[in-house]
């Protein structure tokens, strides 16, 4: 596996240019410098709201100079309360190529959506020769989220990940499971595998969190798909949930755009410090992909009983499908069918190793299915935490971190 | 033959998943006792593997998923209308079930 080496020394497995709004305002000429490139490396994301929010603004700094990322081209409105100057240093101090467009300045839509097809593709010509180094698997940082669960997720396509987190974390990889909001009822059990009992404290403190915001904001984390696929409680999805975590010892916490600083296994906790104030935690599927990616993640392991058919900007996402009968409808969104295991055809840990070989041939460069598709979406909201994106050693993203 | 459409995830369980879609009326074994199935299930869903009372927890990969709302006899159906979370209520796109 050859990995892009950046200059921090992380390795990514794609090489893309991501043109970045900072505002709605700048959308459309944002998404029309990707349409015309048409370039699968070149890639759209952004952030819609104009009011100031650190948190927004330390996640996009984290995505900008993501691994998988090469260079960027910012699209700003000019009156938007995004700190596009911070932004912008933030990617130059990375060594990435950056350039920022000002609508307001640049002469209006079709003028600026010209010179950022010029300015993006010069930046994609200049990153081709980026240096190539070896990816070994100890490289990867993998995350994982489920996706319209039914009642067979957490018996086949769950347990099937979290057979092949086990078999990353043995090769020294390291791995990321969330949604403190779909881990609640499991709290306890979970904190039985930290690799302290501090951390154990913490990871139920943790759900506890989650627990009372879902309270406070009427729903839990249950989609009416859920149900319909014979879900009946938040708890019961949990558990199916927790699986993909696997078996291992978790080492540590960690909170949106929070970069591990060691390897193993880490719970990202997704759920905003403080009282409720910007809505639900995660408005859909893809803003948990967001986070993961904004600490990291160079790959997605997505599994669907229902059904779910997204990829992601910057990092592919792999589909794992659970239930056979979804599978035989959406084959052609799925890489990995775990509802072989409900038929009775494969066992848990075949599908397992299964999964771990497509992370590895997606490393070294093939399309999962989504991503082949074309799917690239991308969601970032207002959120807030009392230490976002602090991933120095010495700030608290879990006990074990401190070290 | 109909055995093999359910699974049992965990012996300390009182719930079986069912893994093909089954009928009204098709033979279960539970336990190897037979049973007809009350209703129709679908792959993902749960049927009771004994008679509970309400209240009783619904215990699932060996731990509490909820708890019974009302009697359930062995081979039904469990699901919204019987059961509710012990934490946080559910909801479906028509109504907010469980509170």
């Amino acid at each position: 596996m050859k990995a892009f080496l950046r200059a921090d020394g992380r390795k990514g497995i794609r090489n893309t240019v991501v043109i970045a709004y900072l505002v709605e305002c700048a959308h459309h000429v944002a998404k029309s410098i990707v349409n015309k490139i048409d370039h699968d490396d070149v890639q759209l994301i952004g952030f819609p709201g104009c009011y100031p929010n650190d948190y927004s603004l330390q996640m996009m700094e984290k995505l900008c100079t993501h691994p998988n990322v090469g260079g960027v081209v910012i699209v700003s409105l000019g009156c938007e309360g995004f700190n596009r100057e911070k932004l912008s240093q933030t990617i130059i101090d990375s060594g990435r190529p950056v350039e920022t467009l000002i609508i307001q300045k640049c002469g209006g839509t079709k003028s600026t959506i010209d010179l950022g097809l010029d300015k993006a593709s010069t930046i994609l010509a200049s990153i081709t020769d980026v240096e190539r180094v070896e990816l070994l698997t100890a490289d990867l940082v993998i995350g994982t989220i489920c996706g319209g669960s039914d009642g067979t997720s957490g018996i086949s396509a769950n347990p099937a990940v979290g057979v092949c987190f086990d078999i990353l974390l043995k090769e020294d990889a390291t791995c990321i499971f969330e949604e403190t909001g779909e881990l609640i009822g499991c709290e306890h059990i979970m904190a039985n595998r930290a690799e302290s009992p501090e951390l154990g404290q913490a990871l139920i403190t943790c759900v506890e969190k989650a627990e009372k915001y879902y309270t406070k904001m009427g729903y839990g984390s249950f989609a009416p798909g859920n149900a319909e696929g014979g879900l009946t409680t938040q708890e019961e999805k949990s558990m199916g949930a927790y699986a993909k975590s696997g078996s291992s010892e978790i080492n540590g916490i960690i909170k949106p755009g929070d970069v591990p600083q060691k390897k193993g296994l880490y719970l990202m906790d997704v759920i905003p410090d403080g009282e409720p104030k910007f809505g639900f935690p995660n408005i859909s599927d893809n803003a948990e992909i967001v986070e993961m990616i904004a600490s990291g993640a160079l790959m997605i392991l997505f599994t669907t009983g229902r059904g779910s058919v997204v990829g992601s900007a910057i990092s592919p996402v792999i589909k794992i499908c659970a239930n056979p009968e979804t599978y035989q409808n959406l084959s052609e969104d799925m890489d990995v069918n775990a509802g072989s295991i409900i038929e009775g055809n494969s066992t848990i840990k075949d599908v397992g190793k299964d999964i771990f070989q497509q992370v590895l041939d997606i490393a070294s460069g093939a399309k999962s299915k989504s991503e082949a598709l074309g799917h690239k979406e991308f969601i970032l909201t207002y959120k807030t935490f009392e230490t976002t994106g602090t991933s120095k050693s010495n700030d608290a993203i879990g006990p074990s971190c401190l070290r | 033959m109909s055995q093999s459409k359910f699974v049992l995830l965990n012996n300390a369980d009182n719930v079986l998943i069912c893994c093909q879609p089954t009928n009204l009326g098709e033979t279960v074994d539970i336990d190897e006792q037979q049973y007809s199935l009350p209703t129709d299930i679908d792959v993902g869903h749960k049927i009771s593997r004994e008679n509970l009372i309400a209240g009783q927890k619904i215990i699932r990969y060996g731990v509490p998923i909820g708890s019974a709302t009302s009697n359930i006899v062995i081979g039904e159906h469990i699901h919204l209308h019987n059961m509710k979370s012990d934490y946080l209520p559910s909801h479906t796109r028509q109504s907010i079930t469980g509170e």
